[in-house]
């Protein structure tokens, strides 16, 4: 980056610490930082998105909807995110390749499953494998946040869940005298409502999104994980910039990284609540109408 | 080869008792349930000891927290917050690279009369390192929901403790600690639950499976690399997972009941699974 850095065997102290964190490889771990909030920023409305259907569906009328969104819902309580983690990205990817298999291959006789492989036609691979190295990189960031939806999108669907059913009994009873239809009623007045029930809930979930996000590394994404690992380990004399095992500084910074993290989400959770709380008919609500007048 | 066959090879596998080598070729489905089945042997023991000892460690911290002296209270408000804060998989990571850089050879303690050699090479394997981690973990986890508890006992049961003349130690064990007890229990079963799902963390995060003695995830993870189909080893485990959640849940709920003995089974507070408190 400097011109100083040509040749850091030649360097001490600050000046060769200032050439070693600006070096090509740490340009990549900085660039990582972005992966994961980039990953937050995706996945927080992907989760909300599934969520909503997921609390929509268990609620529905229709018996095998109900099944369905129920099941979703419940999914996540017994059983560990981390198999969730696992799982998902393979089977989706697997899920897709046979799809399109069906879809290009429709003459390919063998069978897809052999003994303990699994084969799909040349043109039916995802990504192909003629396809360049970064449509590879998205592809698998995209998979880790499909999974990251999926499973996120089932908390997010109990706190939903929760919450519709917060709302008073009352204002749903009034809509319905006003002669609301069912969907009216849903939309203009549950959905405004249930927010504030649903805020403590869904803000426990962004921190824990925010706490999951090193499991990126588990999917195979080179994220924060990843390169504090590779460039924490010892370096011999071979490389440019030679130290020994400096892992535990790297895994510190991350560590202060997700408490910073934390904690900024904490206070502006906070100033949040207090925004929704205008005009509802709860205790908070109430105070703040009691301030203002 | 039958599956008793099996059973006997593979069901103490985690532990490393029995066959050696992992089966390779025709993996049969005796075998994934047998041995993703001996790795939950892992998982109970993480859980089990983090949960048993981390619930002392929470009191403590629950009471520092609620402490008057900013001596006591600061500490543990940081504890707290550092180990609420961060994801349990970088604690993991932390704590393992702190323990490899700690000398090979012991640390020498220098005791006035006699100098004695702390072994520490046995914190670097998954039973012992892992479960410090743990137990701290479960403790800060646990130590919010005990100050929470806390803070919400009754005024009027601590001053009809007074007007009977308790002080101190007697209050506290008495009539403080088991309303605290009584109130924290539902969230405190959620913690439970999510702490024994959080072991499955355990041989992903820098702790080696030492001679593949592995927990049921990392069983069922050789699985699916070997076979390349998720769709066997991964219901498996999370089957398994289902099964132990149930007793968790069985058992505290039975010390549910037994700490709400003197209300009418009707007003007794229930227990509800929430995904409150994922790592």
């Amino acid at each position: 980056m400097f011109p100083s850095c040509a040749d850091p065997s030649t360097l001490d102290g600050a000046a060769w610490l200032a050439c070693y964190l600006t070096n090509g490889k740490h340009m990549a771990f900085y660039t990582s930082f972005g992966t994961v909030m980039l990953l937050l920023a995706v996945t927080a409305p992907a989760a909300l998105l599934f969520g909503f259907g997921g609390a929509m569906a268990a609620r529905a009328r229709l018996w095998p909807v109900r099944v369905i969104g129920r099941t979703y819902t419940a999914m996540v309580r017994g059983v560990p995110d981390i198999i969730f983690f696992l799982f998902v990205p393979i089977a989706l990817d697997q899920a897709f390749e046979w799809l399109r298999h069906q879809a290009k291959c429709p003459d390919w006789t063998e069978p897809i499953r052999q003994g303990n492989d699994f084969v799909v036609c040349a043109q039916a691979k995802l990504p192909l494998s003629t396809s360049p190295q970064w449509v590879h990189e998205t592809y698998g960031f995209f998979l880790a946040v499909l999974a990251f939806a999926i499973v996120f999108g089932a908390f997010a669907a109990n706190v939903l869940f929760g919450a519709m059913r917060a709302v008073p009994r009352a204002q749903m009873e009034t809509a319905e005298a006003y002669g609301m239809t069912e969907r009216q009623s849903f939309w203009r007045i549950l959905v405004p409502q249930m927010w504030i029930y649903a805020l403590p809930g869904l803000s426990n979930l962004w921190m824990i999104l925010i706490k999951a996000t090193p499991l990126l590394f588990l999917l195979g994404v080179e994220d924060i994980v990843y390169w504090a690992r590779e460039l924490g380990g010892a370096k011999t004399s071979i490389y440019a910039y030679p130290h020994p095992d400096w892992r535990l500084y790297y895994f510190l910074g991350l560590l202060v990284f997700y408490l910073s993290l934390t904690k900024v989400s904490e206070i502006v959770l906070g100033r949040l609540t207090v925004r929704l709380s205008h005009g509802q008919a709860t205790l908070g609500g109430e105070a703040l109408r009691k301030a203002d007048a | 080869m039958s599956c008793v066959q099996t059973i006997q090879d593979y069901g103490l596998r985690a532990l490393g008792v029995g066959e050696r080598l992992l089966p390779r070729a025709d993996i049969t489905l005796c075998e994934q349930f047998t041995l993703i089945g001996s790795g939950l042997i892992w998982n109970v023991y993480f859980g089990a000891l983090a949960l048993l000892s981390g619930f002392f460690l929470a009191t403590g911290l629950a009471l520092a927290k609620n402490s008057r002296y900013r001596l006591l209270r600061k500490p543990a408000e940081w504890f707290i917050f550092i180990f609420r804060g961060s994801p349990l998989f970088i604690q993991f990571f932390l704590a393992y690279e702190t323990f490899v850089l700690l000398p090979r050879s012991g640390i020498e303690i220098n005791l006035l009369f006699t100098e004695i050699t702390a072994e520490t090479r046995w914190l670097t394997r998954a039973w012992a390192g892992a479960l410090i981690v743990l137990f701290l973990n479960t403790a800060a986890y646990s130590a919010e929901i005990f100050y929470g508890a806390l803070r919400s006992v009754p005024k009027g049961d601590v001053e009809a403790a007074e007007a009977y003349g308790m002080t101190g130690r007697v209050k506290f064990r008495r009539v403080v600690w088991p309303t605290m007890l009584r109130l924290a229990w539902p969230a405190y079963t959620n913690e439970a639950i999510f702490l024994f799902h959080a072991t499955t963390l355990v041989f992903f995060s820098g702790f080696p499976a030492w001679q593949q003695r592995g927990d049921a995830l990392y069983y069922a993870n050789y699985f699916a690399d070997k076979t390349f189909n998720p769709f066997i080893p991964y219901p498996i485990v999370a089957g398994y997972f289902i099964a132990l959640t149930l007793c968790i849940i069985l058992v505290f709920g039975a010390i549910n009941r037994r700490l709400n003995r003197h209300l009418h089974p009707a007003a007794r507070p229930r227990l509800r699974i929430r995904p409150q408190i994922i790592r």
